[in-house]
């Protein structure tokens, strides 16, 4: 059997990564496209803690636990601009929210 | 100025405070006058002038024995001065004005007091006939609106007045001058609600105000060229010997003098205030435009003797304004209906008399004439308004009638002034207008016998039109509406009593002066001498004697001419009487007028005053139009409107147009060339050339999230490639 090295941890981050890029870039309701920045996130947080493993000590560990709550808070405060958003436009289609134009 | 004059006299060296008595009464009335009852107002008001009256008597008797010659103040007419303080000027040499000369002379102006006889003569018979007066008053105006109001009018208008008697130099005496020209305007307005009263009272004051500008300027001629501002100063000056007969400026000043006495007694061409005058409540019309204000013309030239007969010129032209005035105003007085208004004119007649006296150089008879035209004349007036209140407020002769027995004593009061005004012997008017014709006749020259001729008319024309109103009040038959008839009554004692006393006097003024021809001893011009004596020497010395020595020539025989000229005088009154009597003996409700019947466009000449009003209208207000031009005051108005409107509003909006137009530019400047190409054009070029990085700003969150993996994966290629 294979060791379960860094790497491996990596790939899979890798992977989630590119699916939570993915999520972002092609899907419009914006609940999905929260959910995917979630998937970038974890992907972030294994890579930290697969590091940590890796160094054997706590850093990685310790920051992969701020990013847990920044990941909360962002989704948070993005589901509260989303609601506020619904409310005005009744809709959370991402192409429809297209005010930051010039 | 203590003297030994003030110790010895009580009422004299006091002389002030007569004025300060009336003035005393004026304030209390001024700020507590609506809180107090008639009564109280009758206490203050007529007590104050029956004091004046009383200190005027014991001033009067003190100056009497003031000028008795042993006690070596000065013979008879000496005249005694009470300087109080320096009013105007410092007195310490610092306030000096440049004569005429180019000397220096100081302006002294004394709140300072003079009596001689003139002013003793004004005294007496203006706080007596005041007095008179005032009570009369509390009868007449019992049942008027304003009682306090009236009565401290009258108070304020007794100080003025005796300011004006007793001031010691010009400008003093102009302080009462125009002080008796505010009070004749309150009065006059004093039913201020109705309009034709309160455009009356403008009318005397805007006169007047003509008159004044006479005055002051010939005052302060006479300053400027005598360098002293007393009446004693200038009449010794004038007197000295210096100036000679005729001196061009003393003409000028006596006749801007007289400019000011037209106004202020209504002679021609100034007369026209007093008519109307008559708006005012009667016992106003009877104080002020008839007895005392409108005498104070004939008092300050009087006053001003010395300089007038170094100006024979002015002299003449005193004696023809006067003459002209008097048959002037008589003509008017004949045709008048309003009780009133014919009374008015005569005034301004019997005032032309006074003129003439004066011109002709016999100023003692011009002052006696005032002195006896004050009784009778308070006396008509008076007994008009008695008439007028028996008949409930009715001024228009044609509804009146038969009133003899009705009202008895205003009546009988009445017939008095008449024949006293006519000229009747042995009333006052007799004595007093046959000196004035008699001196107009001896005077010497041609021009002189007109004057007389003009004077013997006017006493025709007075007696007719007194006793046309005579006969039209009181002897015709009742020409009354039923419902005045009903209310006629005699009035109450406080005016009946008055009228009794002025008629005493109307008979006996005249007795003061009984002339030496008639046996008498003229009392009056004998007081009155010491103030004119030296004129009849100057003129005598100047070869032109005639004029004035008349008064000497009386004591030296008396000619057969004055017979003559009294029998004729007579006769001129007797044969008024008579066509009077004639035309209203029967003067029912459709009577004619004679002048009517026979000479309709004379009638209607006389009747409207000949359109004097009419023709100042024209020509000075200017409130009718000549065509289409407009002349006088309001033409002037209009031309300065055009003026303003036309050139200065023009050039102001023509101004305006340029600023306009520059600002236009400036504008169409700021707009597209600052605003346009130094603001805007940046911008415009900022835009333009920010467009392509306009072009990356889609505003989708996806697309941005695109570039920024692109970016990433960009950047991880290149790191990985390196």
């Amino acid at each position: 059997m294979v060791p379960i090295t860094t790497l491996h941890y990596l790939v899979v981050a890798a992977a989630l990564f590119v699916l939570g890029v993915i999520g972002v870039l092609t899907r419009r309701n914006v609940v999905i496209v929260l959910m995917s920045i979630e998937l970038i996130l974890n992907a972030v947080n294994l890579n930290l803690v697969a590091f940590s493993h890796m160094w054997g000590n706590l850093h990685g560990q310790l920051f992969a636990i701020f990013v847990t709550v920044d990941a909360a808070a962002e989704a948070a405060v993005g589901l509260g601009i989303l609601i506020a958003f619904f409310r005005n436009k009744e809709t959370i289609n991402v192409d429809e929210i297209d005010l930051l134009k010039w | 100025m203590h003297s030994a004059a003030d110790n010895m006299f009580f009422f004299l060296p006091r002389l002030w405070l007569i004025p300060l008595l009336p003035a005393f009464g004026a304030v209390i009335m001024f700020f507590f006058g609506r809180s107090l009852s008639k009564r109280a107002v009758n206490a203050v008001c007529v007590g104050a002038v029956v004091l004046a009256f009383v200190a005027a008597l014991g001033v009067v008797r003190d100056y009497n024995l003031y000028t008795e010659p042993k006690l070596g103040f000065g013979g008879p007419g000496t005249p005694y001065q009470k300087v109080l303080y320096t009013w105007l000027g410092s007195g310490d040499g610092h306030l000096n004005f440049t004569k005429r000369d180019g000397t220096l002379a100081q302006i002294n102006v004394d709140a300072g007091f003079l009596l001689d006889p003139l002013s003793s003569i004004w005294l007496l018979f203006v706080t007596g006939v005041g007095m008179l007066i005032h009570i009369y008053s509390t009868g007449y105006m019992a049942h008027e609106g304003g009682y306090y109001r009236f009565f401290g009018y009258l108070n304020l208008f007794m100080f003025s007045m005796l300011t004006l008697i007793l001031a010691n130099n010009y400008m003093l005496l102009f302080v009462g001058w125009e002080g008796v020209g505010l009070c004749s305007y309150l009065l006059i307005g004093f039913y201020f609600h109705r309009k034709s009263a309160s455009t009356a009272a403008n009318k005397a004051f805007i006169v007047n105000r003509i008159g004044d500008a006479g005055f002051i300027l010939g005052s302060l001629t006479l300053v400027w060229y005598l360098g002293s501002f007393r009446f004693i100063d200038i009449n010794t000056l004038a007197r000295s010997g210096h100036f000679a007969i005729g001196d061009p400026v003393l003409t000028a000043a006596a006749l801007l003098l007289f400019v000011g006495a037209c106004g202020k007694s209504a002679q021609l061409p100034l007369y026209v205030w007093l008519p109307d005058a008559m708006e005012g409540p009667t016992p106003v019309s009877a104080l002020i435009h008839a007895a005392t204000m409108v005498t104070a013309g004939v008092y300050m030239v009087a006053r001003s003797n010395a300089v007038f007969v170094l100006a024979p010129k002015a002299m003449l032209v005193v004696a023809i304004v006067g003459a002209t005035t008097a048959v002037f105003a008589a003509s008017i007085g004949l045709v008048q209906n309003d009780i009133k208004r014919v009374l008015a004119y005569s005034t301004v007649s019997q005032l032309g008399y006074m003129f003439l006296a004066l011109g002709v150089g016999a100023f003692a008879a011009g002052v006696f004439h005032v002195f006896t035209h004050a009784f009778f004349k308070a006396l008509l007036f008076l007994g008009s308004g008695s008439v007028i209140h028996a008949m409930s407020g009715e001024q228009d002769m044609r509804n009146m009638g038969d009133l003899r027995k009705r009202i008895p004593i205003t009546h009988w009061t009445m017939l008095i002034a008449t024949l006293a005004i006519a000229g009747i012997f042995p009333f006052a008017g007799f004595f007093s207008k046959d000196e004035i014709l008699w001196q107009t006749w001896s005077s010497e020259g041609g021009a002189y016998r007109i004057l007389w001729f003009v004077g013997y008319g006017t006493a025709l024309m007075t007696s007719f039109y007194m006793f046309r109103l005579m006969y039209l009040t009181f002897y015709s038959p009742s020409r009354m509406t039923h419902e005045a008839e009903h209310h006629v009554h005699e009035s109450p004692k406080s005016m009946t009593v008055p009228l009794v006393i002025l008629a005493i006097c109307s008979i006996g003024a005249g007795w003061l002066s009984w002339p030496h021809s008639l046996g008498g001893s003229a009392h009056f011009e004998k007081f009155l001498e010491p103030v004119f004596a030296r004129e009849a020497v100057v003129l005598q010395e100047e070869g032109k004697s005639a004029q004035l020595a008349a008064g000497e020539k009386e004591v030296e025989h008396t000619d057969k001419w004055e017979y003559i000229l009294m029998a004729l005088s007579l006769g001129a009154a007797g044969l008024g009487f008579g066509m009077a009597r004639d035309a209203y003996r029967k003067a029912g409700k459709d009577y004619a007028e004679p002048i009517a019947v026979k000479a309709p466009p004379l009638y209607r000449l006389l009747y409207n005053k000949w359109f004097v009003d009419e023709g100042y209208d024209y020509v000075f207000t200017g409130r009718r139009k000549i065509g289409k031009i407009r002349f006088g005051a309001m033409g002037a108005g209009e031309a300065a409107s055009w003026f303003d409107t036309k050139i200065i509003d023009g050039v102001v909006n023509d101004v305006g147009w340029a600023t306009r137009a520059v600002s236009t530019l400036s504008t169409w400047w700021d707009k597209w060339i600052i605003d346009g190409i130094g603001v805007n054009g940046p911008a415009i070029l900022a835009r333009m050339l920010s467009y392509p990085a306009r072009l990356f700003e889609w505003g989708l969150v996806q697309w941005y999230a695109l570039v920024m993996v692109a970016g990433l994966v960009g950047f991880a290629f290149y790191y990985v490639w390196k």
